[in-house]
């Protein structure tokens, strides 16, 4: 079914020099819906969690100005809670904002994500500048302890679920309407 | 592999001169004095050079020869180069859940206006 994404390879960029990681992917949609999956709190909830956790987003204010806070749940309760601002949202095109971990609140992030139109498909590229090289190292390492566990069982579901399940069972968008 | 280890590595490759010998090193083993000769400095600094890349793991010499070649640890890069491509497999996994939801909205058009409700 969804095979139209094969051939678009994640690339990963960490300069050993700077502390920075670059990720860049281009999907088979235009720049606005693309925009629109990371910027509608509905519609991120179902993609941006890992996959052994429940994500829940309590505040998404995409916009130049806003902030946002989400919670990434363990079965076991244990929550990982994540939150910055947005310095500026410019529809269809950048979203530049701060990133950090509740749990390692001195460890601010500043990312650049920008939307290219490809005519049709968009490049979407990810530039995060840490604190220092260890921060991004940290966060370099935490991806492979999460990543070593998860696989493409996520992705299975997705693929194998139909349009009219809901493929965010597990996802949340609490207090959003409050 | 102990957590600091990655960190290590990284600021052993921070330095200019350290990456331009370990990318001759890759091409074949050399002694200190052949690796200083393309420099503007002296045996002494290139080998304080060395050592911080033997202490970070990246490069060996060994002990018997006369010569001491220095000798870059393959294993080691790619122990690297795996930390890295778990992370990128981790995007990897995001980005398909974001693809099975792009194609999703592609069949549902006439959707909520964009942003409505991040304004709450």
């Amino acid at each position: 079914m969804n095979t139209t994404h094969r051939g678009h390879e994640t690339q990963i960029e960490a300069d050993p020099a700077l502390p920075t990681i670059l990720i860049a992917r281009e999907f088979d949609a235009p720049p606005e819906r693309v925009f629109r999956a990371y910027t509608d709190p509905d519609l991120l909830v179902r993609w941006l969690g890992p996959r052994r956790m429940t994500m829940r987003i309590d505040v998404h204010e995409a916009r130049t100005g806003g902030s946002y806070r989400y919670v990434h749940r363990e079965d076991d309760g244990t929550e990982y809670g994540f939150r910055g601002v947005f310095h500026e949202v410019r529809p269809d095109e950048r979203i530049v904002q701060t990133f950090a971990y509740d749990g390692f609140p001195d460890g601010v992030s500043l990312e650049t994500t920008l939307f290219e139109d490809l005519g049709g498909r968009t490049r979407v590229t990810t530039t995060s500048l840490m604190a220092s090289l260890d921060a991004r190292d940290a966060m370099i390492r935490s991806g492979m302890r999460r990543g070593a566990t998860e696989g493409h069982e996520r992705l299975d579901e997705l693929l194998g679920g139909g349009p009219s399940k809901n493929p965010g069972s597990r996802s949340e968008t609490e207090g959003l309407s409050s | 592999m102990p957590d600091d280890r990655l960190s290590r590595m990284f600021s052993a490759l921070a330095d200019p001169t350290r990456r331009d010998i370990v990318a001759r090193l890759a091409t074949g083993d050399a002694t200190v004095n052949e690796l200083a000769e393309p420099y503007d400095v002296t045996v002494q600094a290139v080998s304080k050079h060395i050592r911080v890349l033997e202490d970070a793991g990246l490069v060996s010499r060994s002990r018997d020869a006369q010569r001491r070649p220095c000798h870059l640890e393959g294993e080691v890069f790619d122990l690297m180069t795996r930390w890295i491509e778990r992370y990128r497999r981790e995007a990897e996994d995001r980005f398909r859940r974001l693809d099975a939801v792009l194609e999703q909205m592609a069949d549902q058009p006439g959707e909520a206006t964009p942003g409505k409700k991040a304004a709450s």
